[in-house]
């Protein structure tokens, strides 16, 4: 329970309404120019020094962009973007190729500090046991600044480096598995990204290898005005095991801002990918001034027999989020799962979920959400669970719970379930709770004070998905469900 | 210890405490009896700080402070306790884990240091061998699928940790069978004493057989309309609450 205390501490030392990652790093930057044609993804493309291939390929992407239109079918309302008054291309000045962390702007150094985010291999050699290392790829607006541990990964044969990198030193790799997930003309923000996307994490674990720690990217929106468009592939080749983590924060704004990432898992046969997300992008001011557009693609290929993907979200921040992390089950015995705790507060919408598309036989799913709305916020889950005629013995379970704060927010849960064969077993729960009075009442009459009995509660409400997470980050998201429901109890 | 003083109380508009004085002094343990509707969950509520019960007249005093202008967890930190005649279920929350966060909560709000786990882990066991309690049912939710019996042995268990100054027990007896109510009332007789006051609110006499009192008050329409020793309880189980009832009706 020292994690609730902690919690109660933090929510207490920071002010209300205050965004603890809110501030804005004074380092200069070269940006492309705003908006966006042809010659602003051949200049992206020439930037990393891209082979032509790649080239092609974004600016196919881009010519399919402009014939689509915006989805319109998710519960969230928005002023429409501007994509010309966008610039899609920032990157810190004076970046020439980086051999150690010491040669990193130390102005970066501090802001991933501020962040909490061990960026220096020997603090975190210092500090932590060995068996919770983590090895970090930072992104700062659209590059990758920093990657740590990677001759110690590369010892074990796996490959963790930005994408931009991955394209020059394994363009095999990437030619063979980008867009094999995520099409390049999947949907309108994947399509934009696969224009556009500039940075990103590239993972590729080797036929048996068990990653050796956990590998982890931290994205950090700076620029005003700037698009955030990253693109994540991991890779696990037959047999191998990896776990996956990713952290979002961005400084406050009064404009929105947009966030367009994709992210493609493969599994190959009898391989395991678990990927988790605390994703904390600025949510926007209580009036719903400013906050990140979350609008991201993520979804895993279990293409082998037995392999399995697991997605694991934390999702606190974003003024919208609109993300179905899913699993495409192909190979035969394959497994996908997602735990989810979305929590909505202030203004904040969020139409979240996930998709499990059953291929191939005996695959197996199930999905956890954890809805939690306050203040006005709308909180959705949209979750889509299908068996093609060839999935026999497919089975899911799905459980939706939802938990309603105050009585100015709203919670909806949209299923859809179609099964094109008779074996097929799928089962949905869905529930819908208060915190009631009374419970408030009773944990403060043993001496809680509101706060913290609103924290103990909300935890023990999450609790099954809270336990899906690498240790070290389910007591930083603990932390954070505090500090994002502060000022829900009256 | 405890002193109310001419306590008008209303819940939603209506009123249901009309200046009720009683006194428990260190030591003692006060019963509380009335009939349905006399206002006795009303009182404890009330004592405890619950929202949306307003007092409009008098005061609660906890050993010479007025304790109505506190929140709940502030009275608890106090040394109030109080044990729900419907205990609240707490899904996903481990019993150990409230017991360690209610407890730690009161210390820190005292300014006391924070139990060591083992510390911690030695109270727990301690008192939970003595109330019968499992040690699995400790890590189960709190009072999540507990039977009557068992939501009520967990209140007192909460009370042994906590080691209130004073504690009121909100009809601890409905519920329960005999060998329950037996469990129950040895736990709290086993926290009497010359320090702790109690007020035990009950409808029947029954439970009074476990847990003797030294006085008896009889509460109807909101007020306490007759204070005696332990022999009015039998003389209310014999000729019930007609006299009282009759008494404020005419």
């Amino acid at each position: 329970m020292a994690a609730v205390q902690e919690t109660v501490d933090k929510v207490k030392s920071i002010d209300v309404g205050e965004y603890k990652y809110g501030f804005v790093t004074d380092i200069e930057s070269e940006k492309a120019p705003r908006g966006l044609n042809e010659d602003i993804v051949r200049f992206i493309s020439a930037k990393k020094s891209e082979p032509e291939w790649m080239t092609e390929w974004r600016l196919d992407a881009y010519r399919r962009w402009l014939a689509m239109e915006e989805p319109k079918w998710a519960r969230v309302h928005y002023p429409s973007i501007d994509y010309q008054d966008l610039y899609y291309y920032s990157a810190p000045k004076n970046m020439p190729a980086l051999d150690s962390l010491d040669q990193v702007d130390p102005e970066l150094l501090r802001t991933y500090e501020k962040l909490g985010i061990p960026l220096r291999e020997q603090e975190i050699l210092a500090g932590v046991k060995p068996s919770s290392r983590v090895a970090v790829d930072a992104v700062f607006d659209s590059v990758s600044v920093a990657t740590t541990f990677k001759a110690e990964l590369a010892k074990a044969g796996v490959i963790f480096c930005p994408i931009s990198e991955a394209l020059r030193d394994h363009p095999e790799l990437v030619r063979k598995y980008l867009g094999t997930v995520v099409p390049a003309t999947d949907n309108y923000f994947a399509t934009l990204n696969s224009a556009v996307f500039s940075d990103g994490s590239f993972v590729y674990v080797p036929p048996g290898v068990r990653c050796p720690m956990e590998l982890s990217t931290y994205f950090r929106i700076n620029e005003q005005n700037t698009g955030q468009f990253e693109r994540t592939l991991i890779i696990a080749d037959k047999g191998s095991y990896v776990s996956y983590l990713e952290g979002c924060t961005a400084p406050k704004r009064d404009e929105n801002q947009l966030h367009a990432a994709v992210v493609e898992l493969v599994a190959m046969d009898d391989a395991e990918i678990k990927y988790s997300t605390v994703q904390n992008w600025y949510p926007g001011d209580s009036e719903g001034r400013g906050g990140i557009y979350n609008f991201v693609t993520k979804r895993g290929d279990c293409r082998g027999a037995r392999s399995k993907i697991s997605w694991t979200q934390v999702e606190t921040g974003s003024a919208i989020t609109w993300k179905y992390p899913s699993c495409i089950l192909r190979g035969e015995s394959s497994r996908g799962e997602f735990y989810s705790i979305a929590i909505s507060n202030g203004m904040q919408q969020v139409d979240s979920g996930t998709k499990m598309i059953h291929l191939g036989e005996n695959t197996s799913s199930r999905v956890i959400s954890k809805g939690i709305s306050a203040g006005r916020s709308q909180n959705t889950y949209r979750g889509q669970i299908s068996a093609h005629r060839r999935a026999r013995g497919a089975r899911n379970f799905t459980n939706c719970d939802s938990l309603l704060i105050g009585d100015k927010c709203g919670a909806h849960t949209v299923p859809y379930i179609e099964s094109r064969n008779a074996s097929a077993v799928f089962e949905h729960e869905a529930t819908t709770s208060k915190i009631s009075d009374d419970q408030l009442f009773y944990c403060m009459q043993r001496g809680l004070s509101a706060e913290e009995a609103t924290a103990l509660i909300v935890n023990g409400f999450v609790r099954d998905v809270l336990q899906q997470l690498p240790m070290e980050f389910a007591v930083e998201a603990q932390k954070l469900i505090a500090i994002s429901l502060e000022g829900s109890v009256g | 210890m405890l002193e109310i003083r001419n306590l008008h109380a209303s819940v939603g508009g209506k009123q249901i405490i009309n200046g009720l004085t009683l006194r428990v002094k260190a030591g003692e343990v006060a019963a509380v009896m009335g009939p349905n509707g006399s206002g006795k969950s009303t009182l404890s509520y009330v004592i405890s700080g619950r929202a949306g019960y307003e007092v409009t007249d008098g005061e609660v005093l906890l050993n010479g402070e007025n304790i109505l202008e506190l929140s709940p967890d502030l009275r608890a930190a106090r040394g109030l306790f109080l044990a729900f005649q419907y205990p609240l279920e707490i899904p996903g929350v481990a019993t150990m884990t409230f017991l360690k966060a209610a407890m730690n909560a009161q210390r820190k709000a005292r300014g006391e240091a924070e139990l060591s786990t083992p510390e911690f882990m030695k109270r727990v066991r301690a008192a939970s061998d003595k109330l019968g309690v499992r040690q699995e049912m400790l890590r189960r939710p709190l009072n999540v699928g507990f039977s009557g019996g068992e939501k009520k042995r967990m209140e007192v268990l909460q009370m042994a940790l906590l080691e209130p100054k004073f504690g009121i027990l909100d009809e601890t007896d409905s519920g329960l069978d005999i060998d329950a109510l037996r469990v129950v009332s040895e736990g709290v007789n086993a926290l009497r004493s010359p320090e702790r006051g109690f007020l035990v609110i009950t409808h029947y006499q029954r439970l009074l057989d476990h847990i003797k009192p030294d006085t008896v008050h009889v509460l109807s329409k909101g007020r306490i309309v007759k204070t005696g020793g332990p022999e009015l309880a039998l003389e209310l189980e014999q000729n019930g609450y007609r006299d009282y009832v009759a008494e404020e009706a005419a």
